[in-house]
Formats: C-alpha cells, sequence, structure tokens
C-alpha cells in the first residue's frame, strides 16, 4: 500500500491550540484509576457529613408529605387566587435542572462535543434525581392526593377516561417518558464502565453485583458497533424529547387565558432556562466534587470556561425574553397585559422581580470574562445565584399572574407556610442523598468515553501508535 | 498441565495501542477469519471498517418502537376520548391529531429508546454473564488499557500453529491459549 504523500501542515499558533481534554498526558489506566478510586477508598468523613445532613432533610420531606396528605392542602399557603404556589414552582426549577443533563448527553453528542463526556455522567444522575424531586410535586399539589391514579391512562371511578386535551395531562407522557429515557440512557452509558468496575471488584459482593448489571460487557468491537449506533440513536430521541418535556410543562401556563401566561414565547424561552439553571447547577456540583474526589485533571479548567459559556449564552436568552415580554405587552396596547408586566417590576412581589433579573440578567453576562470564568469560586457562586434566580423566574411567573389577574376583586397576595417551606428544602436532601450514594458505589465519570477522546486512544495519533505516513503499512 | 482435555476457545493478542490492533485486525480481515473479534476499553475510531464490519441493525429496532409508539398514543387518545367515553372539551371535536399528538410524540420517543436499548442488549446477545474470556487471566485489561485480538477455534480458517504464528507476528506483546 503506497502511503499518502507527506504533507508539511505548520503546527498552529500558540493561542490556538487547545488545552488537552485530559490534562498532564494521563495515560488510559490513570482515568480508570482516578474514577474508581473514589468507590475503593474508606468512605471520607465529608461524605458521612454531606450524607447525614441529606438523608435527614430527606426524612423531613416526607415528615412534611404525609403531615400534607394526612391534614389537608391547608397547610400550605395556597389558596384563592394563588391557587399553584411553592409547589409548582419548584416542580418547573427542579425539571428544568434536569434538562442540563440530556443536553450535555444528547445534543452535545449530536454536535460532536468531546469535551462532554467529563461531565456527562454526572449530569444524566443529576437530570434522574431532579426529575424524581420534581415528579413528587405534581402528585402531591392535587389536594386530594388519593385520586392522583386518576392522571393515568385507565378508566376513573366513573369509568371516565382522562381528558388528553389538557397539557396537564400531556405533562404525565412527558414527565414520565423523560424519567424512563434518562434512565435508560444513564444506564446504558453505565454498562462499559460497570464493566470497568466488575474486573477491579476485590470483593465479590462487588464483583456480583458489578458483574450483574454489566451485563457481560467484554469490550467486543462488534459490541461497541451496536452500542455506539443505539448511543447515536438514544442521543437523537432524547434532543427532541428534551425540547418538548419543557415546552410541554410550559403549555401547562400558555393554554390558560392569564396575562402574563398566554404567550406563544413560552415554549422556546422555558427550554433555554431549563438548560441555564441546569448548566448552573452542573457547575455547582462538579466544582466542589472534582476537588473533593482528585479529578481536577478529567473535569479540568477548560471544561469549566465551556460550561460558563452554554451559561452565558442561555442566560442571554432567557434575557432577551424578558426584554420580548415586556416589549409585546407594550405593543400590543392590551392593558390586561401591560398592567401585568408593570405589576411584575413594581407590584407586591417587586423584588422577586429584581432579584430574577440581577441573577439571570445581569450577573451572567460576567461570564464574557475570561478571569470570571477560569476563577471556580467565583464560578461557583454565579453558578448557585443563577438557580436562585430561576426559582425567583418561577416564582414571579406563577405567583405575581396569579395574585393580580383580570378581576381586582379576584386580587390576592400568597405567602408560603413552614410546611411549604420545609417541603421544598427536603426535596434538596432527597437530591442530594441520591446524588452521594452515586458518587460512592457508581463511576461519576464516564470512563470509557474519557479514554476515547484522549489522544492515547486514537490510532491515527502519534500518542496511539500511528506510524509516519498515515496507519496503512 | 490440566489431566482433563480443557477445549481450547480461541487464541487471544494482547496490544497495547489501538493503531497496532487496528493494523492487526485489517491484516485479519483480509485474511478472510470470520469468528474472531477486538476487544477494548473504548469504541476505537475506525476499528469497524478494520473488521470489515457491516453497519449496525439498531435503527431497525428503534424505528419498530418509534411507530409502535406513535400508533398507539394516537389510538389510545382516539378510543378513550372519542369512542368509549366521548368528552366535550370547550365544544371542540371529540378527537383531533393536534392536541393529541404531545403524548403520542411522547410515547414515540419512549419506545424508540425501548427498541433501541433492547435492540442492541438483543444484537449483543447480552447478557451473557459466563464467557471463556471473562475467566482468562489477563482480560481483565481489556477494560483498562489494554487491547485483545481473539481468534476461536471454531473459525474455518484457524490452523492451531499458523494462526498463533501469524497474531505473533501482528505486533502483538503476547499470544495465549484461552481454555473453554
Amino acid at each position: 500500500m503506497q502511503a499518502a504523500a507527506k504533507v508539511d501542515v505548520p503546527a498552529p499558533p500558540p493561542e490556538l491550540v487547545r488545552a488537552p481534554l485530559v490534562a498532564n498526558q494521563r495515560p488510559l489506566g490513570w482515568i480508570s484509576d482516578a474514577v474508581a478510586r473514589i468507590s475503593e477508598i474508606k468512605t471520607p468523613t465529608w461524605w458521612w457529613l454531606a450524607f447525614g445532613i441529606s438523608f435527614t432533610m430527606m426524612l423531613v420531606c416526607f415528615a412534611m408529605i404525609v403531615y400534607l396528605m394526612s391534614t389537608g392542602v391547608g397547610v400550605w399557603g395556597l389558596g384563592h387566587p394563588v391557587m399553584w404556589g411553592w409547589a409548582i414552582v419548584n416542580f418547573v426549577w427542579w425539571i428544568g435542572i434536569g434538562h442540563a443533563g440530556t443536553l450535555i448527553s444528547a445534543i452535545l453528542f449530536l454536535l460532536r462535543q468531546r469535551w462532554r463526556t467529563a461531565v456527562n455522567r454526572a449530569a444524566e444522575a443529576m437530570t434522574i434525581f431532579a426529575v424524581m424531586c420534581a415528579g413528587i410535586f405534581p402528585v402531591i399539589h392535587i389536594g386530594r392526593i388519593w385520586l392522583a391514579w386518576w392522571l393515568f391512562p385507565i378508566p376513573n371511578a366513573n369509568n371516565i377516561w382522562p381528558q388528553f386535551r389538557s397539557p396537564l395531562m400531556w405533562d404525565v407522557f412527558a414527565v414520565s417518558t423523560y424519567f424512563t429515557v434518562s434512565v435508560l440512557f444513564w444506564y446504558m452509558g453505565l454498562i462499559p464502565d460497570l464493566a470497568v468496575y466488575r474486573d477491579r471488584a476485590r470483593t465479590r459482593i462487588r464483583k456480583f453485583f458489578y458483574g450483574l448489571f454489566a451485563l457481560g460487557w467484554t469490550g467486543s468491537n462488534r459490541h461497541w458497533s451496536n452500542y455506539e449506533k443505539a448511543y447515536l440513536i438514544l442521543a437523537g430521541l432524547s434532543t427532541p424529547l428534551v425540547l418538548s418535556v419543557h415546552s410541554i410543562v410550559s403549555l401547562d401556563f400558555a393554554v390558560s387565558q392569564l396575562p402574563g401566561w398566554h404567550t406563544t414565547i413560552f415554549p422556546p424561552y422555558f427550554v433555554a432556562g431549563a438548560i441555564f439553571s441546569g448548566f448552573g447547577m452542573v457547575l455547582t456540583l462538579l466544582i466542589p466534587i472534582r476537588k473533593l474526589c482528585g479529578l481536577e485533571d478529567i473535569i479540568t479548567v477548560r471544561h469549566v470556561d465551556l460550561m460558563c459559556k452554554v451559561t452565558l449564552a442561555t442566560g442571554s436568552i432567557v434575557g432577551y425574553a424578558y426584554g420580548m415580554e415586556v416589549f409585546i405587552a407594550w405593543y400590543s396596547g392590551n392593558p390586561y397585559e401591560r398592567f401585568a408586566f408593570w405589576n411584575r417590576a413594581f407590584g407586591p412581589y417587586w423584588w422577586a422581580y429584581w432579584i430574577m433579573i440581577a441573577c439571570n440578567v445581569v450577573l451572567p453576562q460576567l461570564f464574557w470574562f475570561r478571569k470570571v470564568r477560569q476563577n471556580l469560586i467565583w464560578v461557583w457562586v454565579l453558578s448557585v445565584l443563577v438557580n436562585v434566580g430561576m426559582w425567583f423566574e418561577r416564582f414571579v411567573i406563577v405567583v405575581t399572574t396569579l395574585a393580580r389577574e383580570f378581576l381586582p376583586a379576584n386580587w390576592g397576595f400568597y405567602t408560603p407556610t413552614w410546611v411549604d417551606i420545609c417541603t421544598y428544602l427536603g426535596t434538596f436532601g432527597l437530591f442530594f442523598t441520591f446524588f452521594l450514594l452515586f458518587m460512592r458505589f457508581l463511576p461519576v465519570i464516564a470512563i470509557a468515553e474519557v479514554k476515547g477522546v484522549t489522544p492515547q486512544a486514537d490510532p491515527h495519533h502519534p500518542l496511539g501508535g500511528a506510524r509516519e505516513g498515515g496507519h496503512h503499512g | 498441565m490440566s489431566q482433563s482435555a480443557s477445549k481450547v476457545y480461541g487464541l487471544i493478542a494482547e496490544f497495547d495501542n489501538p493503531a497496532a490492533t487496528m493494523r492487526a485486525a485489517e491484516r485479519l480481515r483480509d485474511e478472510g477469519f470470520q469468528r474472531w473479534d477486538v476487544f477494548s476499553p473504548y469504541p476505537v475510531h475506525g476499528m469497524d471498517q478494520a473488521m470489515g464490519l457491516k453497519n449496525s441493525k439498531v435503527g431497525w429496532f428503534s424505528f419498530l418502537g418509534g411507530v409502535t409508539g406513535y400508533t398507539t398514543g394516537m389510538l389510545m387518545i382516539w378510543w378513550m376520548n372519542a369512542v368509549d367515553y366521548p368528552i366535550v372539551v370547550g365544544g371542540k371535536p371529540f378527537f383531533s391529531p393536534f392536541s393529541a399528538f404531545p403524548p403520542s410524540y411522547e410515547l414515540t420517543i419512549l419506545f424508540g429508546a425501548f427498541g433501541t436499548l433492547f435492540g442492541m442488549l438483543f444484537l449483543n446477545r447480552l447478557p451473557r454473564l459466563h464467557h471463556p474470556l471473562l475467566k482468562h487471566r489477563r482480560f481483565a485489561l481489556a477494560s483498562h488499557d489494554r487491547f485483545f485480538i481473539v481468534i476461536e477455534t471454531a473459525d474455518p480458517k484457524y490452523q492451531p500453529e499458523t494462526t498463533r504464528q501469524l497474531l505473533e507476528s501482528l505486533g502483538s506483546t503476547r499470544v495465549e491459549p484461552v481454555e473453554e
């Protein structure tokens, strides 16, 4: 076989050379060792502390739910006219957070962003646990929780089927599908990494369980071929899924007639906002984890930098949406629409609106500056504020609209009760309990995928053994 | 050597970089071997062509799942809201393909995802918890940082001596038999 004629390609100038995805030229084996170490060492004290706190908070959440079910929805602050309060705000907030996981896994995969491999496993786990937290709220907020089975496509007590024209019904399908497909995608990604854990297992119990769930994965290339195709297809299915789920959630509001809700901007605006808050949460989780677990060479500063850029982009879309809503409200000439937006900024909940603007529109603009993006403490603080801002966005959308609708006789004011607050804080307990268990027992980083994006893994790269003039001959 | 005649499953050759593995795979493909495989800790780019593999069939399972999902959704909604217990909502027709679309779309994705995952497992004949290779002493490195090529003795072109010599000449670091 003839080697191709050698072409002299000049090396790129230093400022264009990208930082490598795995720093310090770590060999393939080091990646398995670094990630698996987290489950192999003796459980660190910080883990026990965090787990203890989270578990307690989770129990508080369950206690609050039992109190709610046994006493009635009056233990919350809901009442006429604000029939949807913290519960629905929390539902939309948690689902929104979940969207970043699917974006990183699916959409960034389709866009061939190889840096996603360091963060996708943790982000997908975050999605699953966030959707679990989110799913609690629609069930418990309905008042007669024991009738929640009416939401499913089975005949109810009077042999009536659910009504499928309602987005509340679409939500059942959207959120269930989202949860299930996220779990399937996450599990499929785990199979090769569980094989890594199986092959390293020292105790019989570990070998048994990791072996069971690894399904006998051998790393056969015939298997990888089908696996890669399946991964691509799942990514292709998950992309329209994530776009549709939050669109359907936004339609819960948009199909109503209330000014401030009844607007076609909601689906894209909510999806952008979801991705924005999700990336905030990914950053909030991974910046401490990379330090605590010694993963700085895999989740590098470059990864954080890239995630900040996505956060900036989606935050700017959200800011643009805020501006468009206000402009269209004014341009429409509709007095109710105009009032709805004036009320958000200057009415009884003006403080919530301005926190939202500060955290979602103003502060993320700091990510234009490289010094900010690469200073991990700043990034962490801003990522927390992003989620605070997004919570207030949902609060502003839900509560201010309901508190000041068409008839002044219908106006009211909503305050959450301690039960509302404790239920919400308790869901953090649920989230972190599961996340900590995930960190302890499962690979936090997609080991096989990270190996695949290193230069040592590339058969056409000198580090992967390629000889001069191409790999043929 | 053990007393009982332990059958040999195949020969396993170990490599320590992906390029050598791929060159070896191309050679074996050109030699016409059928029952052989490459094992790597991650999917090596270009290995499918090097092995002469055809396109994966997983897509058909996904497509079947998706079509089933969409049809199920539409039929279910039509039957529930327009036939079995018609519900009047705002004076609108009993069934509308537009309002029935979102749940059907979600079911398309759900069933498509099931088809994809279970199709992939089916095509890979997984789960298969017992395999001669999983018992082989160095095979655990296949998930760590080494690459292996295995030629089964069941292959029509397998010859005990010549195949071993071929594997040794392809740049492997060691060649060993795998017991059944």
